[in-house]
């Protein structure tokens, strides 16, 4: 009759353990050295450690946006084409707040970053009543989907 | 939470000819059965006693507006998918009766901000929907989960921002209702219904 093999997890006798435990050591010393300078160079370089802004990422985030704004046509909100270096509150035929239009605003990296994080703290009575995209990578990878999107055309 | 479904599809096979169609049509039928609770619109309705003219109001107001001109606008793109042609029972049921669940959403929104005091915002005399993509049932189908995915992130972006509460739960209230038509439409597509425990 064959012996009765342990559970998993179970001490399987003296040697066996042994052998089991100074495997591991061996594992842990071997990954120890690389994650420990790995903790420590994105401890020290956090920009460069931080993923690039990924505009197909950015694409799926602004299917958040679909209920108010389209690409290639205004709707509740204005449309998105061709928005890189636009003026705030500058497309002809779309109805802006007066807040909007009164921010001086140049769409790009820097200015959506600060919009889209906060859009009624940083213009305070635009009708885009949104409480913002807070995490700082989507929205990283939204802008960077926006400021990619063509001139409208034929508009 | 990022779905990475686009919004307009267009499968080889229509809905119904997908391998899934009892499933799909009890699911269908079943959904038939919901409807928004009338305690959310009882909740909206009830905001008279908010301070008319107050700044708290005109910030809700506006909020209020913005999701007003949204729930207009996909009226009018139920419509346009319901005069399509391209839907067939019972999807064009559903499609009747998410579009009376907008018209519910926008009578009550638009009855609020007159309680607060403000202006609602009408319809649009026309809207500019991607008409030239909408080939098949899959697509009017895919188009309108698009605007209700949007939905439930607009409310959701909506509910931390308004200063009376009651009007942030009832938001939430409708919130719940445009999930519930955005996982339908998209069990309807033979995609998963819920495809996320969260949504953002």
């Amino acid at each position: 009759m064959p012996a009765r093999r342990p559970p998993f997890g179970a001490a399987g006798g003296g040697p066996r353990k042994g052998a089991a435990d100074r495997a591991r050591a061996a594992l842990r010393r071997s990954w120890a050295g690389p994650l420990a300078a790995a903790v420590i160079i994105a401890a020290m370089f956090p920009a460069q450690a931080a993923a690039a802004p990924d505009p197909a990422r950015g694409k799926q985030i602004y299917d958040r946006c679909l209920a108010c704004h389209a690409v290639a046509h205004d709707r509740v909100g204005p449309r998105h084409c061709g928005l890189k270096g636009r003026q705030a509150g500058g497309l002809p035929g779309f109805e802006y707040s007066d807040a909007m239009r009164a921010t001086g605003f140049t769409w790009n990296n820097q200015t959506l970053d600060r919009f889209l994080a906060d859009p009624l703290g940083v213009v305070p009575g635009t009708t885009m009543t949104y409480d913002g995209i807070k995490d700082a990578r989507e929205r990283r990878d939204l802008v960077a989907y926006l400021l990619s999107l063509p001139p409208c055309g034929g508009r | 939470m990022t779905d990475t479904q686009p919004d307009i599809q267009a499968p080889d096979l229509p809905a119904e000819d997908s391998g899934l169609i009892l499933p799909r049509r009890s699911f269908l039928r079943g959904a038939g059965t919901l409807t928004l609770s009338a305690a959310a619109v009882a909740m909206l309705a009830g905001c008279e006693n908010a301070a008319a003219g107050s700044s708290a109001s005109v910030a809700d107001i506006s909020i209020l507006n913005t999701a007003l001109g949204a729930e207009l606008e996909a009226i009018a793109a139920y419509q346009v998918g319901a005069e399509s042609g391209l839907l067939r029972k019972p999807v064009l049921d559903l499609a009747v009766q998410f579009q009376g669940h907008h018209k519910e959403h926008a009578d009550v929104l638009a009855k609020t901000v007159r309680s607060l005091g403000g202006r609602p915002v009408d319809a649009k005399k026309a809207y500019d929907f991607p008409v030239d993509q909408l080939k098949s049932q899959n697509d009017v189908l895919g188009f309108a989960a698009g605007l209700e995915k949007g939905a439930v992130s607009a409310y959701l972006g909506a509910v931390p921002l308004f200063q009376n509460r009651d009007l942030a739960k009832a938001a939430a209230s409708i919130l719940g209702d445009e999930a519930m038509h955005w996982a339908v439409l998209r069990n309807a597509l033979g995609q998963n219904p819920v495809p996320v425990a969260f949504v953002s």
